[in-house]
């Protein structure tokens, strides 16, 4: 049941990664990206960490997605060309990329992590549940925690101040 | 499963966005293919977190989302700001920083 599961969510994660970069339009591309997203809410699950998979489907799918979709419907799918401007970049990317995948496999697998050919250890109930993860945060982790609020805000008001409109500059 | 599955499936997640990020040319997709290659990574962070069985892995993982939605928002920001400058949305042609 579980490896029919993770192979689902797997092939619908790699599909949905594939789909991400092959689709000519942005807006699909924001599409497959969402469908990615959710079945890697279901690996999360797979993996026993339920509140990254629910941050993941609602703040990721939820809201992030959002705001890339009225992006794309406010600055309209521009058509890319599809001829290649460096002739040969395509095939260069994918032997690239092929070797990318196959050292960082390697590496991995050969690695000396003994676990990693297992199921991993038996957790308690309560792994990676919010109550943990809520008590890791505010209490190991408080200054990381509050350091992100801070890159938060400061990202929004930095979007704010790229994107918004200067009066002045415009007139003059 | 094994935990090693994951594993693989995050490199070649992650490869797939690379996969993007080289031949595309508009900046809002490279901008997607960076999001695979950042969730690509969550994934290998959750998935050593089930392996060692301590949960603080998946804090990591959460704090690569909140950098993920910085990136986003200063990166659709300067899409924007592109845009409304009527310049070409192609990374091409956005070459005036190039030595």
């Amino acid at each position: 049941m579980e490896a029919v599961l993770f192979f689902l969510a797997a092939i619908g994660a790699t599909a949905g990664a594939i789909g991400v970069v092959a689709l000519r339009n942005p807006f699909y591309s924001v599409l497959a990206l969402i469908a990615h997203l959710f079945s890697l809410a279901v690996l999360f699950l797979l993996l026993t960490s339920a509140f990254v998979a629910a941050a993941q489907v609602v703040v990721y799918a939820g809201a992030v997605m959002v705001l890339y979709v009225f992006v794309v419907s406010y600055v309209g799918s521009g058509h890319e060309p599809m001829l290649d401007p460096v002739p040969g970049q395509r095939l260069f990317a994918g032997l690239l990329a092929f070797f990318l995948f196959v050292e960082i496999s390697a590496a991995v697998l050969s690695s000396a992590l003994k676990a990693l050919g297992t199921h991993g250890p038996d957790v308690p109930a309560g792994f990676g549940d919010p109550a943990a993860i809520g008590t890791l945060l505010l209490e190991k982790f408080l200054v990381p925690f509050e350091a992100s609020s801070i890159l938060l805000l400061i990202a929004a008001v930095g979007a704010i101040v790229l994107a918004g409109r200067r009066k002045q500059r415009e007139t003059a | 499963m094994n935990i090693s599955w994951y594993i693989v499936l995050s490199a070649l997640l992650f490869t797939i966005g690379a996969i993007g990020i080289l031949i595309r040319r508009s900046p809002m997709v490279i901008l997607l293919c960076l999001e695979l290659m950042l969730n690509a990574a969550n994934l290998a962070l959750v998935a050593f977190s089930r392996e060692v069985g301590n949960a603080q892995g998946q804090v990591f993982a959460l704090v690569v989302m909140v950098i993920a939605a910085c990136e986003v928002v200063v990166g659709l920001g300067l899409i924007v700001a592109i845009f409304r400058r009527k310049l070409p949305l192609d990374v091409d042609d956005l070459r005036e920083l190039r030595g």
